[in-house]
């Protein structure tokens, strides 16, 4: 981008190699709003792969930072040892407010839930969604403005991935801008500025109380109607859901509502960010269109729309000559393992021919890996498919805003300009 | 060296010869076989490789490992013979191998 970013970034390298290791705060939502995390990761993968920060770095208290793509794999499918409860992120659960969700639970139960759910994204079901999505994805880049500046993130990004939650839960369609501010709301803190008062906590729980409200009369009508393909539906009739209670149905409506939301989301934004910064690579594209499965996968391991996902430990266990205790916090930095150079070569290059654009951390692996993956590529590949022939280039006009959160790496506004249609 | 056949869910075979100690995941990935993404690179992680082996080498391929059995919980289409190629070993033994490919790995 500017020089401005490039002098930003030396300075955070400067700082990042400066300071005593022990001062590494990946905790921190500053180093992620400000995209200057990536020295302090690198310094970590190089000096201390699996990484003890004390209780003052977060509210909650110490926890591991697990940096290297092969432990962070490691990790991941370990599940026995590394458990998903109480909490898949770095806060532990509120007594007086816990969302039991499936991504937060351990087999048995998370397996049956999973199944639940997991039928609307099965390729049959994906194949039928196909030329919807398609026709969706054409009016609203049609009715782009040509010449004048627009957020992307408003216009295209969120309005698309919430027309498909919409559609994935058949949800009222005139008020579907709710569910994007639910999603964002879920995953708030109080450095966000989407609350008006100090008590951000109550001002949260209110919005989302009022979300499960909302959606307990959808339940209601669906669970009196015979089955249908909906998320809702399949919830109400589901065998190992239906009796979930209020909060298990708030946890997982969240669950899907951030799963199929923010991160397709932020993904669709960063492959704009990303062909902004490497002209050769949509050259490339614009000349061979096949590129486009290969370019979403590399795309997706370059935005890593989720930075990591906490375990727990349930015993002792050794990783990487360090000893993680019975009861520690567990984070795996998806973020970083994609920019590991011992997995990935040249991993801080955009490249959307390369080798194994699959191999990447993004949707996690084992036993929790992304349910909505390939609904996810699927709508990154279609939109891609229909800017290409419509759109010469997208000009990115200055820095997006990036989003104040240790756990997704997402955009609130980037202003771009379409110069021309092709 | 043992000659597997990797038939694509349209039919399309592909007759290759794979070194033993490769996993048959590789033997695909090597002769840039479609239909087999390996997204993990072999870890039994990800269920992308998930294949359909020929009823008679299923005593020969070996038992499915917890891990695969986890994972293939998750995958589309199983059925009793559903493998997941990384963890099957090319040995001697399995010159002949016959393994399909589901409709798209998921």
């Amino acid at each position: 981008m500017s020089d401005g970013a490039i002098d930003l970034r030396a300075e955070a390298r400067a700082k990042a190699y400066a300071m005593p290791l022990e001062d590494i705060n990946l905790a921190d939502p500053e180093l992620w709003r400000a995209d200057t995390v990536w020295p302090y990761l690198e310094r970590l993968r190089k000096e201390d792969p699996v990484h003890l920060h004390p209780a003052h770095h977060h509210p909650d208290g110490a926890f591991w930072s697990i940096t290297k793509y092969a432990d962070i794999m490691a990790v991941d499918i370990n599940h026995e040892v590394f458990s998903s409860e109480p909490s898949i992120t770095i806060f532990d659960p509120k007594e007086d407010f816990t969302l039991p969700m499936f991504i937060a639970m351990d087999p048995p139960k998370h397996d049956v839930q999973r199944k639940t759910v997991s039928p609307i994204v099965s390729p049959a079901n994906l194949h039928l969604m196909e030329p919807l999505i398609r026709s969706r994805i054409t009016k609203t880049l049609d009715e782009l403005p040509i010449g004048e500046p627009f957020d992307w993130v408003d216009r295209v990004s969120i309005e698309l991935t919430t027309q498909m939650l919409a559609t994935l839960f058949d949800f009222p369609w005139d008020e579907r801008r709710k569910l994007t501010r639910w999603s964002d709301i879920a995953t708030a803190g109080p450095e966000s500025g989407l609350f008006v008062t100090e008590d951000y906590e109550t001002e949260r729980r209110t919005e989302l109380f009022g979300c499960v409200d909302y959606f307990t009369r959808l339940w209601n009508e669906r669970v009196n109607a015979p089955p249908k393909g909906d998320l809702i539906s399949m919830l109400a009739h589901g065998e190992a859901t239906r009796n979930m209670d209020r909060m298990e149905y708030l946890g997982n409506l969240l669950l899907l509502i951030i799963g199929g939301n923010d991160t397709t989301r932020n993904t669709m934004t960063g492959s704009i960010l990303a062909m902004n910064q490497n002209p050769d690579q949509l050259r490339k594209l614009h000349e061979n269109p096949s590129l486009i499965p290969s370019m979403v996968s590399e795309t997706i391991r370059w935005q890593t729309p989720l930075s990591n996902m906490r375990r727990t430990a349930t015993q002792d266990f050794e990783l990487g000559g360090k000893l993680i205790r019975k009861g520690d916090k567990v984070l795996i930095w998806y973020a970083s393992g994609n920019r590991d150079e011992e997995a990935i070569e040249n991993p801080e290059a955009y490249i959307i021919d390369r080798e194994r654009p699959r191999n990447h951390l993004s949707f996690g692996f084992g036993i929790h890996r992304c349910v909505g993956n390939r609904l996810a590529e699927l709508q990154l590949r279609i939109l891609w498919e229909e800017i290409l022939p419509r759109f010469p280039e997208i000009l990115v006009l200055e820095d997006p805003q990036r989003v104040p959160s240790v756990l997704i790496r997402g955009y609130s506004s980037m202003p771009v300009m379409i110069p021309a249609r092709s | 060296m043992a000659k597997i056949t990797y038939c694509e869910h349209d039919g399309v075979e592909h007759v290759v010869d794979v070194k033993p100690g490769l996993s048959v995941m590789e033997g695909a990935v090597k002769n840039s076989i479609p239909g087999i993404d390996a997204d993990c690179g072999g870890a039994s992680a990800c269920a992308t490789c998930h294949v359909y082996v020929d009823a008679e080498w299923t005593s020969k391929t070996g038992p499915k490992t917890p891990m695969e059995v986890s994972m293939l919980e998750f995958a589309e289409g199983v059925a009793e013979n559903s493998r997941l190629a990384c963890q099957i070993k090319v040995t001697d033994e399995l010159d002949g191998l016959v393994v399909r490919m589901p409709q798209s790995q998921h």
